[in-house]
């Protein structure tokens, strides 16, 4: 089943995948763009102070992360299909299904990024009277942009393998879909398994980069934090806590303090 | 030039102020001292909103706080330094001077930068234009931050403990940028800090807060030689070398 002759096919048909390969390429692009801006949004909404829009980023991160894909697409695809719009397309239906469905990963990707960068810089940008939205956009988000990249980058790659699941659709023309029908076709079924090989050496000749270059980051991002250059909050030496008066209060309770300073700083805890 | 009027801060169900009233004057220098805990980082971080009251009035200026107007007044009336410095890690100390006049005052770029070098300049660091913030050692972001509070030319400086997380031969270095500030009349500074010989040099008011309330105020002379409550006795008596 490997021979020649099932190679020389699929290089006789290679429109065939080509055109499956676009398709799957067209449904990452804009399946990846409506996830960031969902996700963006819905990352947004989880970081902010407001209650309600904080529940209503979880319910759907939570929603959308503990059923199928596979289910949300079918859904989507009949439900809208059924509701009337008869030229809703496959490949459409895969775009949305599949932003929708990244968008609650990459929300929680945003997150965990916003989460990430310190409070006192959102606290710095307001004391200098940026509002909200100004300071994630010009403080915050920039500084996410590095820890947020290696998560992003794994979870496009997961996106370009959720294309397949436009196969159980129908009718779709993604390359999965079109490896599918190649295999099964009346006049190509002998050379199957050679469509199979073929279609899974373009998925990993497009993910395996991007994996790499994720792992590479994050590898770069963490020799980066171990080196740590954020300052810490030093115990001054000048730190009196209100135990502490309390003690000292009640061993000077006969006065003389002024003379009894230099007594007390000794024993008192580090002042130097 | 800030009012705080009979104000409350809880966290939780913990008091942490528990009705404050206090009138920053125009150009004066206060001095907030207290132990650790007291609330003095909830106090001054009320003058310009990142903390609410849970009751009670802010007024900067002519202007009554809240959360709505936080950014217009703070963008017009004060600047804050803080403990942890704040730089924005991912700007060069240019950028870091100039984001704020040219996002929020519109000022162009050029201008910006003119503004910015100027007050480079004045805290020494003028040959650090170029680079970025987390290769300065702690003395010399402080004073960045400084230097990036005052690009906003904004007549209230409000400082956080700004020389507690510094090594000891580099709180000089701050203090003495903070010092030259104190001359200057235009300025209303409320400070927070435990360096008594500063509150003694600039302060034209000290107060002490401890347990939610403001226990003891007046000149510095005043906490030097007699001071009356015995919290505050004790706590001079610890922090004063
Ligand atoms: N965001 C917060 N949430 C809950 N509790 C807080 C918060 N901020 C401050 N507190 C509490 O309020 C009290 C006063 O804190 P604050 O930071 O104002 O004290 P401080 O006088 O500045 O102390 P320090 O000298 O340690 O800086 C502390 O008990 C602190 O734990
Ligand atoms: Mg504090």
């Amino acid at each position: 089943m490997f021979k020649a002759e099932s190679w020389a096919a699929l290089f006789r048909d290679y429109r065939i995948f080509l055109n499956g390969l676009i398709a799957t390429v067209q449904m990452t692009l804009v399946g990846f763009s409506i996830a960031l801006i969902l996700g963006i949004i819905l990352g947004l909404f989880s970081t902010s102070g407001k209650k309600p829009l904080r529940i209503i980023s979880r319910i759907y991160v939570e929603f959308i992360q503990n059923t199928p894909l596979m289910l949300q697409a079918l859904f989507l695809f009949y439900a809208v299909t059924f509701a009337g719009f008869r030229g809703f397309k496959p490949l459409v239906a895969g775009m949305l299904a599949l932003g929708i469905y990244h968008g609650a990963y990459f929300s929680e990707v945003f997150r965990a990024g916003i989460e990430a960068v310190p409070k006192g810089q959102s606290e710095a940008a307001y004391s200098q009277g940026f509002t909200y939205v100004q300071s994630m956009w010009y403080i915050i988000l920039p500084q996410t942009i590095k820890i947020i990249l290696p998560p992003m980058v794994n979870q496009v790659v997961n996106l370009i393998k959720n294309t397949s699941c436009m196969l159980l659709v129908g009718g779709a023309v993604d390359l999965i879909s079109a490896t599918n029908a190649y295999a099964v076709g009346l006049s190509t079924a002998r050379y199957a398994a050679a469509a199979y090989v073929f279609s899974g050496i373009i998925f990993f000749a497009i993910c395996f980069p991007l994996s790499r270059i994720a792992a590479r980051w994050e590898q770069r991002l963490k020799a980066r934090d171990q080196q740590g250059n954020i300052p810490k909050k030093k115990n001054a030496p000048d730190n009196v806590s209100d135990a502490e008066l309390d003690r000292m209060i009640g061993e000077n309770s006969d006065g003389e303090l002024a003379s009894g300073t230099r007594e007390n700083s000794s024993e008192g805890g580090g002042l130097e | 030039m800030i009012r705080l009027i009979d104000v409350h801060k809880s966290f939780g169900n913990q008091e942490v102020l528990k009705g404050i009233n206090l009138h920053v004057k125009e150009g004066e220098k206060l001095v907030i001292i207290g132990p650790s805990g007291s609330g003095k980082s909830t106090l001054i971080r009320l003058m310009n909103y990142l903390e609410e009251p849970t009751s009670g009035q802010v007024y900067v200026h002519t202007h009554l706080m809240s959360h709505n107007r936080r950014a217009f007044i703070n963008k017009i009336h004060s600047a804050m330094v803080f403990q942890q410095f704040n730089l924005y890690p991912h700007l060069t100390v240019m950028d870091n001077l100039t984001l704020g006049p040219r996002k929020l005052k519109k000022v162009p770029k050029r201008e910006a930068e003119e503004i910015a070098m100027h007050y480079l300049k004045r805290v020494k660091l003028e040959h650090k234009a170029n680079v970025y913030p987390t290769t300065l050692s702690g003395g010399q972001q402080q004073r960045i931050a400084i230097a990036r509070a005052l690009t906003m030319q904004n007549r209230v400086l409000l400082f956080d403990e700004p020389t507690s997380a510094l090594d000891p031969e580099m709180v000089q270095e701050v203090l003495d940028v903070m010092i030259g500030l104190s001359k200057e009349k235009n300025f209303t500074m409320v400070v927070v800090t435990h360096e008594m010989g500063f509150a003694r040099e600039v302060a034209d008011r000290v107060i002490f807060l401890d347990g939610g309330v403001i226990l003891e105020e007046g000149t510095p002379e005043h906490f030097f030689k007699n001071p009356q409550n015995e919290r505050c006795k004790a706590f001079l008596g610890k922090i004063i070398r």
